[in-house]
C-alpha cells in the first residue's frame, strides 16, 4: 500500500492544481457573465444567456471531449491539463454566473435608491451597497458550486489525466489491488473536499444575509 | 460537411446507434429518478423528525453525498462489490444503485425544505378555521409543498441524465461509448469525425436536458407565489 | 412683508411624469423656499410619492423643470450626486443597509461621499443620535432595532449629511401605531429648528401641526393649496372636503347620559 502512496499522492495536487484553477476561471467567468446580465448590456446579455444553458444543460464529459478530442480537428489542440482547466471553468462559469446574478438580483432596488439618495454615484452604491449584500446571499450557491466543481474533476482521466481516478483504475487494473486503491481512492477525496466543506459552511454560517447583528 | 466529419454520421446505421446509446442513457437516468424520488420522498419525511440519532444518521448521508464525486461511488460499488462480496454486479445495477444513493439524498433534502418552509401560520390558520389534521394537509400543507418540490425534482432529472454521462467510464453502452466507437470506426473515411461527432452528442445532451430546464423553470415562476 | 425676505431654495416647473401612456404628474409647479414645511397629502396613487422621487432626481421627467438654488435637477446628468447631498431624503420601509451597524450607516455617506474626516463624522452622528434618544444602539444592526427605531435612524443618516431640504416619504406607513408617534415627534424637532422640508404623510393631524402649507394633490395635480388652519377646516374644493371626510367616522350608536 505504501509504494503506491506517492502516486495517489501526486494525483492528488494534479487534481487540486487544475480543480482550483478551474474554479477561479469560473468564478471570474461567472462574475463577468452576471455583471452582463445585471446591467442588461446588450447583444452579450443574449450571447451569455446562450452559454449559460449550453454549459447547464450538458455534462462535464462532453464538454471535456469536444475541448480535447474535437477542436484539434480546427487546429485548436491544447494539452489536457489546459483542457481540464478550461471545461471546468466554462462548466462552473455558468453555474457561478446564475449564483452571482440572483446574489445581485435579490438586493431591493431601493435599497441602491437609497445610497443614491445620500449622494453615492452608481459605483459606489454597488461597491458599498449593494455588493456586499449580494455577495453574502449567494454565498451558499458559490460554496456549493465549489464543492461540485472540485468533485467533477472526478471525470478528468477520461481526456487522459493522469488524476485520481485514473490511478486508480490503473493500479486496479495491473495489480488487482481493488480494495486498498479504493480506500485511497476516497481518503483523497475527502482530503480534497472535507475542508472545502467545513470552511464553506463556517463562512455561510458568518456571512449568512440574516445574520447580520446576531 | 465532410471536413467537419459529420458524414460518419450518416454511414450505415451509426446516428440510430448513436440515439439507441441516447436511449440507454436516458433509460438509466429515468430508472434513477424514479427510485430516488421514491425513496427521497420516504427519507424527507423520516428527517423531519426530531430524533436525534436519525438526524445524525441522515447528516452522515447527506454529507457523504455532498462531497463524494458520484464517479468514485461508482467506482466503490462497481468493482467494490465485486472484490468483497463476490458478486458480478452489472455496471447498469451498479449505476442505478449509485444514482439511487445519490439522488435520495439530494431528494430528501429538497423534500425536507419543502415540508419545513411551510410557515406555522398555516397550518394554524387552517385549524382556526375549523379543518381536521387530514384535511389542513390534504388542501393545505401538501398542495404547497409539491408547489415547492415540482419543479426542484424536475430538475433532479435533468442533473441525473448529465451525470449519468459518467457510466461509460465503467464500461456501459451509452451515448457517449456509441460516439467513441463510432468515430474510431470511421478514422480512415471521416478523419475529422471527433468534431461532428461530439458536436452531435453536445447538441443531443442539450436538446434532452434544456427543454427539462425550461419547464422547471417554468413552474417554479408560476407557482413562486 | 416677511415673504419677500424668504430665500427661495426649491423650484418646480410645469413638472410632468408619465410611465409609458398613464400620467402620474400632469402639470406641477411649486415654489420652496428656505425653512418651509410643505405637507403633500392626497388618495393613494395621486402621484405625492412620485413627486418626491423626481425631486431626488430618482424617476426620469417628461416635461418641466426641476431647479435647486437654480441647478437643475436631472437623474442622468453627472452633477446629479452632488445635488442629492443636499437633499435628504427618508423613505417609507426606511431602507437602512442591513449589512452596516447603525453608526455605520450614518457615517458611510458622509465619509465616502463628502470625504469628511471619521472623527468629525462620529461626532455629529453620535451627537444627532443622542437628540433621537438611540445612543446606545449605535452598534446595533438594524433587524435588532424596532421599526420606529429604524426610521428614526434613517432620519439622521440623511440629517448627518447636512442637507438643505428633507424630504419624508409616508415614513410612518410602514410603523406600527405606537411607534408613529415617536417618529413624528422627531421631525416636529426639526420644523421646530428651522429645518426646510416636504413631507408625504396620511397622518392629518400632523400634518396640521407641522406644515406651513398644505399641497393638496389628486389625479396628479395640485387641486388645492393652502396654510393648513385654512385647509382643513374649510377646504375649498370638492375633492379635498371629499378626501377628508374619509378620515372621519359617523357613530352608528347612540347612548343616553
Amino acid at each position: 500500500m505504501q509504494e503506491y502512496l506517492p502516486l495517489f499522492a501526486d494525483a492528488m495536487l494534479l487534481t487540486l492544481f487544475i480543480g482550483w484553477i478551474g474554479v477561479i476561471i469560473s468564478v471570474v467567468l461567472g462574475l463577468i457573465a452576471a455583471f452582463i446580465q445585471y446591467f442588461k448590456i446588450p447583444v452579450l446579455r443574449q450571447i451569455i444567456k446562450v452559454y449559460i444553458e449550453l454549459f447547464r444543460n450538458t455534462p462535464l464529459l462532453i464538454q471535456l471531449f469536444f475541448l480535447y478530442f474535437a477542436l484539434p480537428k480546427i487546429g485548436l489542440s491544447m494539452s489536457p491539463q489546459v483542457c481540464g482547466a478550461l471545461g471546468l471553468g466554462l462548466l462552473g462559469g455558468s453555474y457561478m454566473a446564475e449564483a452571482f446574478r440572483s446574489g445581485l438580483e435579490s438586493v431591493d432596488k431601493i435599497q441602491s435608491e437609497s445610497a443614491l439618495s445620500l449622494g453615492m454615484t452608481k459605483f459606489q452604491a454597488l461597491r458599498y451597497i449593494i455588493l456586499p449584500q449580494a455577495i453574502s446571499t449567494s454565498m451558499p450557491a458559490f460554496v456549493a458550486n465549489i464543492i461540485f466543481l472540485l468533485k467533477e474533476t472526478s471525470v478528468f482521466s477520461a481526456i487522459s489525466l493522469m488524476d485520481l481516478m485514473f490511478t486508480a483504475k490503473d493500479l486496479i487494473g495491473l495489480y488487482y489491488k481493488t480494495a486498498e486503491c479504493l480506500v485511497m481512492l476516497v481518503v483523497f477525496y475527502l482530503i480534497i473536499l472535507l475542508p472545502v466543506s467545513i470552511v464553506g459552511s463556517i463562512i455561510e454560517r458568518r456571512l449568512r444575509y440574516a445574520s447580520f447583528g446576531d | 460537411m465532410q471536413a467537419l466529419g459529420i458524414d460518419a454520421l450518416f454511414r450505415g446505421s451509426n446516428f440510430l446507434r448513436l440515439l439507441g446509446g441516447l436511449g440507454v442513457t436516458l433509460e438509466l437516468s429515468l430508472i434513477s429518478v424514479i427510485f430516488s424520488i421514491l425513496l427521497g420522498i420516504i427519507f424527507g419525511v423520516i428527517m423531519t423528525f426530531k430524533n436525534p440519532v436519525v438526524k445524525v444518521l441522515s447528516r452522515i448521508y447527506l454529507e457523504i453525498v455532498r462531497i463524494m464525486p458520484q464517479m468514485v461511488l461508482l467506482f466503490v460499488v462497481f468493482f467494490g462489490t465485486t472484490r468483497l462480496f463476490g458478486w458480478n454486479l452489472s455496471a447498469e445495477a451498479a449505476c442505478v444503485i449509485v444514482f439511487t444513493f445519490w439522488g435520495t439524498a439530494e431528494m430528501g433534502d429538497l423534500v425536507r425544505g419543502a415540508v419545513t418552509a411551510i410557515p406555522k401560520h398555516q397550518y394554524e390558520s387552517s385549524y382556526a378555521l375549523g379543518m381536521s389534521k387530514a384535511q389542513t394537509y390534504y388542501h393545505i400543507i401538501v398542495p404547497q409543498t409539491l408547489r415547492r418540490l415540482i419543479p426542484l425534482s424536475i430538475n433532479l432529472v435533468t442533473r441525473m441524465i448529465k451525470t449519468t454521462s459518467l457510466v461509460m467510464m465503467i464500461g456501459v453502452v451509452e451515448v457517449l461509448k456509441v460516439s467513441q466507437q463510432i468515430i474510431e470506426a470511421n478514422r480512415m473515411t471521416s478523419p475529422n469525425g471527433a468534431f461532428g461527432i461530439y458536436a452531435v452528442v453536445f447538441l443531443l445532451y442539450f436538446i434532452a436536458c434544456w427543454p427539462i430546464s425550461l419547464l422547471a423553470g417554468h413552474l417554479e415562476k408560476k407557482w413562486s407565489n | 412683508m416677511a415673504e419677500l425676505l424668504k430665500e427661495e431654495l426649491l423650484r418646480i416647473e410645469h413638472l410632468r411624469k408619465a410611465y409609458d401612456n398613464t400620467v402620474v404628474l400632469k402639470d406641477i409647479s411649486l415654489t420652496v423656499h428656505k425653512g418651509e414645511v410643505i405637507v403633500v397629502i392626497g388618495p393613494s396613487g395621486c402621484g405625492k410619492s412620485t413627486l418626491l422621487r423626481c425631486i431626488n432626481g430618482l424617476e426620469p421627467i417628461q416635461g418641466g423643470k426641476i431647479t435647486l438654488r437654480g441647478q437643475e435637477i436631472d437623474g442622468n446628468s453627472k452633477d446629479i450626486a452632488q445635488i442629492r447631498q443636499k437633499l435628504g431624503m427618508v423613505f417609507q420601509n426606511y431602507e437602512l443597509f442591513p449589512h452596516k451597524t447603525v453608526l455605520q450607516n450614518i457615517m458611510l455617506a458622509p465619509m465616502k461621499v463628502q470625504k469628511r474626516p471619521k472623527d468629525e463624522v462620529e461626532a455629529q452622528a453620535k451627537q444627532l443620535l443622542e437628540r433621537v434618544g438611540l445612543l446606545e444602539k449605535k452598534d446595533s444592526y438594524p433587524r435588532q432595532l424596532s421599526g420606529g427605531q429604524k426610521q428614526r435612524v434613517a432620519i439622521v443618516r440623511a440629517l448627518c449629511m447636512n442637507p438643505e431640504m428633507m424630504l419624508f416619504d409616508e415614513v410612518t406607513a410602514a410603523l406600527d401605531p405606537e411607534m408613529v408617534r415617536e417618529v413624528l415627534d422627531t421631525i416636529l424637532e426639526l420644523a421646530k429648528a428651522g429645518g426646510t422640508m416636504i413631507i408625504v404623510t396620511h397622518e392629518m393631524s400632523f400634518a396640521k401641526a407641522v406644515s406651513d402649507r398644505v399641497l393638496f394633490l389628486d389625479g396628479g395635480e395640485i387641486v388645492e393649496e393652502a396654510v393648513p388652519e385654512k385647509f382643513f377646516s374649510d377646504p375649498q374644493t370638492e375633492r379635498a372636503k371629499r378626501f377628508l371626510r374619509t378620515f372621519e367616522y359617523d357613530a352608528v350608536k347612540h347612548h343616553d347620559i
